[in-house]
């Protein structure tokens, strides 16, 4: 069943209304003032005389109440740099006024005095003492995930290839710039705006004023996006928002414009990985050796949670006994990198499924045929000893695959066209990956997730989560969850826009785990409500249901009929944060990509003409939510793959506006054909799994395998822009 | 003279405001007109969102001074017909929602003066409004549907 | 900020005369306006040109021309079906200018007088031999397109002439071709653009984003007009080479920008002279 966008219309016409779309009355606009260098320690800041400062509300560190820090994994990013400086456009000092181009003014008028220091850009540098500046050697954090004897594999093996890949990094470009708006009503400091995560933003400010929690309010408005972007970094801005709002006793409005947002906001954690494969003549796996490098960016932010999605995505969807992977996130003075759809297994995944073809050409193998020789069945186990047993036929998945792409017929016709052809060269390439739901390890268990289901006097039912609804549809989605566990019209369940005065914390708007982890939840709370006005007929459902909710509260005038229900680790799921053993996911997506480039030699652009998504996502819950999000994932991967080039001066995005930061337009893609096969997961709602980060993962490795085809080349790196391609070829006919 | 008054045919109502004269017509529309389903993407022409019809045109609303568009008549979002937004829905359309004003307007242009597409592809013709999160198919498929429908009735 | 409203073109030539140093000429408005509220507004004074659309804003075909108005935009030319029909790379290049949201207010006249090294319209006015009207309270003077630009962003153009007219020659060509390379299908500022034609005067090749203006490749135009073959990307690179001084920007790298030109023109041109040849 699809039931169509229930906030569909209100976006359609523009009724939605985004943050910067509230008016509220004696409101200040407030911006930031940055750092103008990569690193050093802060000596003066000047103010121009010729502004006039009195009218203006300044805010720096000693308006802090609280710690100043930007609390999340660790509490090394000032809220406002006090001495020193990690970053370029690091926030320094915050205006507000109410005229935004007198703000402008201000903004243009004060100069920040800073003794530089060296700054360090390039990660993969052992850094010299100088350049220390987090531990004792830069490193945010280590991970190691051990299986077999990998090193005596290696010492007997006869075949051993190895690869370096290589991956930039990506601006997320949600349509919707970072903003907020804060304000005090009466003790408590009112904070709303674009966010994924306002439990985040609950948790930041808390420390930041040193106050306890009922002494806020966060709520989230109707986003233009976020990817990933609306994560960790909104928590940055509602500081700001709420120092300026207390500093000044009037509402304060901060909304970034794109070039603010692109130059200094997260972006995807630039990679190397290192592969070294030992394998045999017929191109089994023996073992695997991993090493993989992000850049992590001047502060810790959550790059050891994506470093740790990053290694248990690593080895990609292959049975083999014999495996060290080696991961490590590491400080360099960059803005700070953080999440991004996908959240570091698009960079792995695009290494092993790239290494997949370059080891399928060493042995002189189709790649499809040394794929299949390795996918993983049934009761084999991944790196970290965790069984799979999501049902899935990988084999048969990815040969399902390359029938709807045609792939045997397109491999004997690119190769004539391409022996005559003056200029084009075409090829098809595929890619092989699974991508785990929800949190990592036992992260699901740490944040115990909570929900309410409200039944509601009319017959109607009430949910409430902390779930942001980004564009992804997650209103829709549990609306949808809700009507078909209760058979009710879902339209009838009413969605609450999250605000933490109102609604539970259910966990953050990530990872993929809202339908899937938040849904089942919402799926056993209405379970739950049907017990509960069982009548002794068994639980009631559609009519009856509502008849009973109303029946209940005729008898019961007043009650607030409540279920609440928390997430329960299921039984039998272990992990060991520290071996790094055991189950990492509750269960994962599987997918095979299919893409067919054409490259044209005269000016090195690549050309994606026809593109497969076919994966294996549980039980499909809404047909057209989910191809806009696999469409959407694999169009922003196709950015990553082939357009979308961070060009960072001073460790910062110096292109930072959408002229020179080229995402696709319609015009760069042909229709991307999406496919499912449905196997219900125990899991999730209905049967489902996550699909959000899914298809970020399946483009660049299938794309550029694709392009190697079409050139009989090996590249090793993305984004492969035309200028890349033709240094790479050499100038070569 | 920092300030003027603007006069528009404004989703077919005669209106006037006074109005800063650096105000952009999507200033204007948003913050003095109240208008707010057209959205700022980017403020440099590059990604549509802020698209409106200015006398029977589809243009970015971030690059006309208000000023330009005196006397003029101006389209918006929130002059669409029900049953248009309707059937954009159907298809996925619109995620997140903030390119797609721009592109309702790009596509209602498009379904007057559908012969454009002689000369040009729909999926060419939509490059102007760049979109992060459909990957367009949706968007495609909606205006199709859009297109089909208008032929259907002519 | 100040912005004049004309009521007519010689209002707007007396204003521009009156003013002329702190007065620019406002058309379409999507190079003036871009990122708008990062520009100081105090510091501005716009020539709004939009009250004289009406009149000056259709593209006619005269006996012996094609003249857009000050006016015209791309969409105009879309629009016309005698004009892109006699003039396909007027079309080309119109519908290769950001999409369809910058086709309908950008004008050709302001992408002239803009005096972008990346201009798109400029290549293949040039190529079709265009002559830019200036006009002024002083008088009427036609300069040809190709010595219009002085260096970058400069031009012949005083600050009290307005683009009045663009005269673009009707003359029966042999052939005529324009390719753009952007980053991406639409939207995209050129990488590098060519545009070539041959009629009765000889051949033009005209390449965009090379240079520091919009430039005439004039010694690869003499050598096909001796009837000189084409033999190899690097022959072409070679005779490209006295025209053309390509960098590094943001965009891309002078070592793309010189090899994919001469790519294209290699492959075009062989094309080109093996249709001669054969036909
Ligand atoms: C998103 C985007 C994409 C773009 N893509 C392209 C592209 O692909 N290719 C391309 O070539 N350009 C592109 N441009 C640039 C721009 O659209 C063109 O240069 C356009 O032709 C400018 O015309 P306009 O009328 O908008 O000029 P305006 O911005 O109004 O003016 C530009 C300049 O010309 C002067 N001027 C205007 N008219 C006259 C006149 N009659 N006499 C004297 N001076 C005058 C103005 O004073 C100003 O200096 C793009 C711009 C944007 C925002
Ligand atoms: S906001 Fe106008 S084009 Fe992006
Ligand atoms: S729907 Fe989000 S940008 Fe288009």
């Amino acid at each position: 069943m699809s039931l169509d966008r229930v906030d569909g219309l209100d976006k359609l016409s523009g009724k939605s209304a985004f943050v910067d779309d509230l008016t509220v009355p004696g409101c200040l606009f407030g911006g930031t003032i940055r750092s103008p260098v990569a690193r050093g320690r802060i000596r003066k800041i000047h103010f121009s005389t010729a502004v006039d400062w009195s009218d203006f509300v300044i805010v720096d560190h000693r308006d802090i109440p609280g710690s100043n820090e930007v609390a999340l994994i660790e509490s090394d990013q000032p809220a406002l740099a006090s001495t020193n400086v990690r970053h370029l456009h690091e926030p320094v000092l915050l205006l507000a006024h109410s005229k935004l181009h007198r703000l402008r003014e201000g903004l243009r008028s004060i100069r920040v005095e800073i003794e530089a220091a060296p700054p360090l850009f390039d990660v993969e540098a052992q850094p010299t003492k100088e350049m220390l500046q987090h531990g004792s050697d830069n490193v945010f954090k280590r991970i190691d995930i051990r299986k077999g004897d990998p090193a005596s594999v290696f010492a007997k093996a006869s075949r051993v290839i190895e690869g370096t890949y290589r991956t930039g990094s990506q601006e997320h470009v949600y349509l919707e710039t970072q903003g907020m708006i804060a304000h005090q009503e009466g003790e408590t400091l009112v904070v709303r705006g674009s966010m994924q995560c306002p439990y985040y933003i609950l948790d930041a400010l808390t420390i930041a004023f040193d106050r306890p929690k009922e002494r806020f309010r966060v709520i989230q408005c109707p986003l233009g996006g976020g990817f990933g972007g609306k994560e960790e970094y909104p928590s940055v801005v509602a500081i700001h928002a709420a120092l300026l709002a207390e500093k000044a006793g009037r509402p304060v409005k901060i909304i970034y414009d794109r070039q603010e947002d692109m130059a200094v906001t997260t972006k995807r954690h630039p990679s190397r990985v290192r592969h070294r494969t030992a394998v045999d003549d017929d191109g089994i796996i023996l073992a695997m050796e991993i090493d993989i490098l992000f850049d992590g960016g001047a502060y810790v932010t959550l790059s050891p949670v994506v470093l740790s999605r990053g290694t248990l995505h690593a080895t990609g969807p292959y049975r083999c006994d014999h495996v060290h992977v080696h991961g490590e996130a590491k400080l360099t003075n960059s803005p700070p990198y953080g999440a991004f759809r996908g959240f570091g297994a698009p960079q792995t995944l695009f290494a092993i499924e790239r290494h997949m073809d370059v080891i399928a050409r060493d042995l002189g193998l189709d790649p499809g045929e040394l794929r299949r020789r390795n996918l993983l069945c049934q009761g084999d186990t991944l790196a970290t000893g965790q069984k799979v047993q999501d049902g899935v036929d990988l084999t048969a998945l990815l040969a399902r695959g390359e029938e709807l792409a045609g792939v045997s017929l397109a491999t004997q016709e690119y190769a004539a066209f391409n022996r005559s052809h003056p200029y084009l060269r075409r090829g098809v390439g595929r890619a092989t990956f699974y991508h785990g739901a929800g949190f990592t390890g036992s992260g699901e268990t740490h944040l115990a997730s909570e929900v309410w289901v409200e039944g509601l006097a009319d017959g109607r039912v009430r949910l409430l989560t902390a779930q942001t609804d980004m564009g992804q549809g997650t209103m829709t989605i549990l609306a949808q969850i809700a009507g078909e566990t209760l058979s009710v019209d879902p339209r009838s369940i009413e969605v609450v826009t999250p605000d933490t005065s109102l609604v539970p914390n259910s966990g953050p708007t990530v990872a993929s785990r809202t339908a899937m982890v938040v849904g089942k939840l919402i799926e056993d709370g209405c379970r739950e409500l049907q017990r509960i006005l069982d009548s002794g007929s068994g639980p009631p459902s559609g009519k009856d249901f509502q008849n009973a909710l109303e029946l209940h509260h005729r008898e019961n005038p007043g009650d607030l009929l409540r279920v609440s229900r928390s997430y329960q680790t299921p039984p039998g799921q272990n992990w060991d944060e520290v071996s790094y053993q055991g189950d990492a996911y509750a269960c994962y997506s599987w997918a095979a990509h299919l893409a067919h480039v054409e490259v044209d030699l005269r000016t090195f652009q690549v050309r994606v003409t026809d593109y497969v998504a076919l994966q294996e996502v549980g039980r499909v819950l809404n047909e057209v939510l989910a191809r806009g999000q696999i469409q959407g994932g694999v169009a922003q991967g196709l950015g990553w793959t082939l357009l979308e080039e961070v060009i960072l001066e001073n460790g910062a995005m110096k292109n930072h506006q959408m002229m020179n930061y080229i995402i696709p337009g319609s015009g760069d893609l042909s229709p991307i054909r999406v496919f499912f096969e449905e196997i219900p997961s125990p899991s999730g709602p209905g049967g489902a799994k996550g699909i959000g980060e899914l298809p970020l993962d399946g483009p660049a490795p299938a794309i550029i395998n694709a392009v190697c085809h079409a050139l009989s080349a090996s590249i090793r790196e993305i984004p492969l822009t035309p200028e890349v391609l033709m240094e790479f070829l050499g100038g070569k006919e | 003279m920092s300030h003027f008054d603007l006069t528009l045919e404004l989703n077919g109502k005669k209106v006037t405001r006074k109005i800063p004269l650096r105000s952009r017509l999507l200033d204007a529309l948003r913050y003095d007109f109240g208008l707010t389903g057209t959205k700022e993407g980017c403020g440099e022409g590059e990604c549509g969102a802020c698209t409106v019809l200015l006398s029977g045109r589809p243009v970015n609303s971030c690059l006309v001074l208000a000023r330009q568009a005196e006397g003029c008549k101006v389209e918006t979002v929130e002059s669409t017909s029900t049953e248009t937004l309707r059937r954009l829905n159907a298809t996925g359309t619109s995620q997140c929602g903030a390119c797609t004003p721009g592109i309702v307007m790009t596509a209602r242009w498009l379904c007057d003066n559908p012969q454009t597409l002689d000369l040009m592809s729909l999926r060419e013709f939509m490059s102007g409004n760049l979109c992060r999160c459909t990957g367009y198919d949706g968007v495609l498929s909606g205006i199709e549907c859009l297109l089909d429908q208008e032929e259907g009735e002519s | 900020m100040r912005v004049l409203t004309p009521s007519g073109l010689d209002h707007a030539l007396a204003l521009l005369a009156e003013f002329e140093s702190s007065l620019t000429p406002l058309a379409g408005g999507t190079d003036l306006l871009v990122s708008w509220p990062h520009q100081n507004s105090d510091e501005v004074g716009f020539l709004d040109l939009s009250p004289l659309r009406a009149e000056h804003s259709a593209p006619r075909l005269e006996q012996d021309a094609l003249v857009l108005s000050m006016l015209t935009t791309y969409w105009d030319v879309i629009a016309s079906e005698e004009v892109r029909t006699e003039f396909p790379l007027l079309l080309a290049a119109a519908l290769k200018v950001g999409a369809v949201q910058i086709q309908s207010a950008g004008t050709w006249a302001g992408n002239i007088a803009n005096g972008s090294p990346a201009a798109d319209g400029v290549p293949v006015l040039m190529a079709y031999g265009a002559e830019v009207v200036l006009r002024s309270t002083r008088g009427e003077v036609r300069v040809p397109l190709d010595r219009y630009y002085l260096g970058y962003k400069q031009s012949v153009r005083a600050l009290d002439q307005l683009i009045v007219e663009i005269r673009v020659p009707r003359r029966k060509r042999e052939i005529e071709w324009f390719h753009k390379v952007g980053a991406r299908f639409a939207q995209a500022i050129s990488k590098l653009g060519v545009a070539v034609t041959r009629d009765e005067t000889g051949h033009r090749v005209v390449v965009n984003s090379v240079a520091p203006t919009v430039v005439r490749c004039r010694a690869l135009e003499d050598h096909l007009d001796q009837g000189g073959k084409i033999e190899s990307v690097e022959q072409v690179r070679a005779l490209l080479s006295f025209d053309i001084a390509p960098i590094d920007d943001i965009r891309s790298t002078s070592r793309y920008r010189e090899s994919v030109l001469s790519r294209l023109l290699y492959f075009y041109l062989r094309k080109a002279n093996l249709r001669k040849a054969n036909g």
